[in-house]
């Protein structure tokens, strides 16, 4: 920790919000449109805004959570961030690196610090590979004079360890992806993304697909191996009830922007965006007998080619039709600010909400019973249950 | 989600027992072994396997064991050809030529036109597609645009005019002709296969350790684009064989002068309509014995390629 708990004033969407510790990766207004071609002539003719504009900070050894319905643009962000995707514009630094200058040999180095690990347990494997091959690909690809990778033998003994490292036999090695279960397969996964000794591991809903009774054993091979490996994460959910378990600060995301960022316990505890607040609302009770009034949300996602005026949320903001439906949220674009407390907020109204605000906001609506256990749908009924 | 957000007990690995133990002898083979494994246990592409290599050893040593000379023309007894007989088991046609001989000679040329122009459409169709569909943006608007335009173009159209500037009955035009008008079909399966998989996640975890675009496009894409490519070009190189049959049916194929099951069957035209079968029975079940055999091996093959297939 090089700094104290304060933070640094900050220029909206200029300059990165800081927070304490020191920083392993820093994003500043990153942007990655896809671009939308249409007719014979593959014209331009608009861009699908999946990224529109994003700055954070993710310290060492942090569990840095990233919220949001399908589609805001999560997964678009961490691929653009490991170099999957080409950037539109904006930057990235990791250890004060610059990743989206690195060219040819620097770029495959580059690698080596940051990994991935993706939704889809079977997607994510190549079933026409052996678990040998999947895991040890990254160390042949990475072999030079620094190490022995080259050597088949080598490469294997290694193999054999990190199958340990996350709960496996060794002997795994040499069979197919289609012979393991769902959360065998994200280990095998995991064992992939560790194999290179990365600092920084972007884990994209790396739970979501699995049964409820191995989520649990998963998110805690990760906090065993963060511990273990000193790693950082980027830890992407579209729930909030995993995002607590496993982070340490949080952000969450709507439509390409961040609309709140903010310690986990502070969250939680005291939301301070509109949006944030409804996710909220939809997180499952533990105790069944307590039922609360879930805060759904009206409306569809707006398209994020299409994002609305001012707000990006004042199409289904709740807070603006408690207050009247004022001018500013349409027309005026909210600036991520900082509340103090390394929290961040990017509405006009953050002051206002409060807990009889939202008992009357939530009051207009149907009693749902939030404590159903099964309930891994998203808060807002309009969501698709995966991205 | 869990509504226990505090799960106890850290990392145990309950799911590890889900795979049973006893695949271990398994473990110490190869990928081919495998591979070659599944094949042997697929009945149906053994039996197609065996078929289609007896018709491979009549195409190379055929004429030499049952030698035929399709410009000796000795006269048949009956006017419409003679039925089979223990001297001619298959018959012979209204010249007394030997339908047995005939067909046994015609392998060459039909497995021939099959096989190579089948192997030419798959060269030409994977490189393209795959080029195609690895880089997209320009090279793929490119070359699916030479696509349209073959696909756009008759294929006897093609034929008839070439055989007018190549001279009837050439054997290697007719491949290179068949082989050429055939990849695009094979291009643009490859082509939606490689753009489709280049989106997967195991290709960006392979980019994400630094894996070079060779490497991805040969190891991980290729191999599961291949099972529907196979299928294809088996099913091609059936189409072909039989497309042989069909241009020499309208006299554009294979010359008189020389044989094939094709032509054979050209020459019994107007034999059937009068009974006697002989002429076009046994040289049309070699085309439908070999064309069924190379499916069954099409289909073996895409299974034995695919580690999911069980043992
Ligand atoms: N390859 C792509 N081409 C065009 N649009 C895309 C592509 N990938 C994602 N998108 C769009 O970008 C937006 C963000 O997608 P994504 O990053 O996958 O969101 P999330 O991971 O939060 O569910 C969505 O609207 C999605 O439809
Ligand atoms: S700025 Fe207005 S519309 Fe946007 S979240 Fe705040 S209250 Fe809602
Ligand atoms: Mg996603």
């Amino acid at each position: 920790m090089t700094q104290g708990g304060t933070t640094q004033p900050m220029e909206p969407s200029t300059a990165a919000p800081t927070s304490s510790g020191e920083p392993l990766v820093v994003v500043q207004d990153l942007v990655k449109y896809y671009p939308i071609f249409s007719g014979l002539f593959k014209r331009h003719i608009g861009d699908v805004r999946a990224v529109d504009g994003v700055s954070f900070v993710i310290n060492k050894g942090e569990v840095f959570g990233l919220v949001g319905e399908s589609g805001c643009g999560k997964s678009t962000l961490g691929r653009t961030l490991l170099r999957l995707l080409p950037q539109t514009s904006g930057s990235a630094t990791i250890s004060g690196e610059d990743i989206f200058a690195k060219r040819g040999k620097d770029l495959k180095q580059l690698r080596r610090r940051m990994q991935i690990i993706f939704q889809d347990p079977v997607g994510s494997l190549n079933p026409r590979m052996p678990v040998s091959d999947i895991i040890g690909e990254g160390l042949l690809a990475q072999a030079d004079g620094t190490n022995q990778w080259k050597n088949r033998k080598t490469r294997d003994e290694r193999v054999g360890e990190y199958l340990e490292v996350v709960g496996l036999r060794r002997d795994y090695a040499r069979r197919y992806p289609h012979e393991f279960s769902g959360g065998q397969r994200q280990r095998i996964g995991i064992a992939r993304a560790l194999a290179l000794s990365p600092d920084f591991v972007v884990c994209d809903e790396p739970v979501s697909a699995l049964d409820v009774s191995i989520q649990s054993q998963i998110l805690n091979l990760l906090l065993d191996l963060r511990r273990e490996f000193g790693l950082t994460y980027l830890f992407i959910a579209h729930n909030l009830s995993v995002v607590q378990y496993i982070s340490d600060r949080v952000g969450v995301m709507y439509l390409g922007k961040i609309a709140e960022m903010a310690p986990v316990e502070r969250l939680y505890a005291d939301p301070r965006h509109p949006y944030t607040v409804a996710l909220l609302s939809a997180i499952p009770d533990a105790d069944p007998r307590r039922r609360k009034r879930r805060l759904v949300l009206k409306g569809d996602v707006p398209s994020p080619a299409n994002p609305p005026s001012g707000c990006r949320f004042h199409t289904r903001c709740w807070l603006r039709t408690q207050l009247g439906d004022p001018e500013i949220c349409s027309t005026e674009e909210p600036a991520l600010r900082d509340l103090g407390g390394e929290q961040f907020t990017a509405c006009h109204f953050a002051e206002r909400i409060n807990p009889e605000l939202i008992k009357v906001a939530a009051a207009g609506q149907s009693l749902v019973d939030t404590s159903d256990a099964s309930d891994d749908a998203e808060p807002v009924s309009a969501a698709a249950p995966s991205a | 989600m869990t509504t226990e957000h505090r799960a106890p007990g850290g990392g145990t690995i309950e799911d590890i027992v889900a795979v049973p133990d006893n695949e271990v002898a398994l473990e110490s083979l190869s990928q081919w072994q495998l591979a070659r494994r599944r094949f042997r246990k697929h009945r149906l592409a053994l039996i197609g396997l065996f078929i289609f290599g007896f018709m491979v050893f009549l195409a190379v040593f055929g004429p030499l064991i049952v030698p035929f000379n399709p410009m000796f023309l000795p006269g048949a007894i009956k006017a419409g050809g003679d039925q089979p007989s223990l001297a001619h088991l298959f018959g012979t046609d209204a010249n007394g030529r030997d339908v047995f001989a005939m067909t046994i000679n015609g392998a060459r040329i039909s497995v021939a036109v099959g096989l190579f122009s089948m192997i030419i459409a798959g060269v030409a169709g994977v490189t393209v597609g795959a080029v195609a569909g690895y880089f997209g943006g320009w090279v793929d608007n490119v070359l699916m645009r030479v696509v349209d335009v073959l696909f756009a173009i008759p294929f006897l159209f093609i034929i008839l005019v070439s055989s007018r500037f190549f001279g009837k009955g050439d054997v290697l035009s007719l491949v290179l002709i068949f082989g050429l008008l055939s990849w695009p079909l094979i291009a643009r399966l490859v082509r939606a296969s490689f753009l489709s998989l280049r989106e997967a996640d195991f290709v960006d975890a392979a980019r994400a350790v630094g894996v070079g675009d060779r490497r991805i496009a040969f190891r991980h894409i290729l191999p599961n684009a291949l099972g529907p490519v196979i299928v294809a070009m088996t099913l091609l190189m059936a189409s072909n064989i039989v497309l042989e049959s069909f241009v020499s049916f309208l006299n554009f194929g294979i010359s008189e002068t020389q044989i094939s099951w094709g032509n054979a069957l050209a020459n019994a035209q107007g034999a059937l309509s009068f009974g006697d079968w002989w002429w076009a029975f046994f040289p049309g079940m070699a085309i439908a014995l070999t064309v069924i055999a190379v499916n069954f091996v099409g289909d073996g093959l895409r299974d034995a390629l695919d580690p999911r297939s069980r043992e």
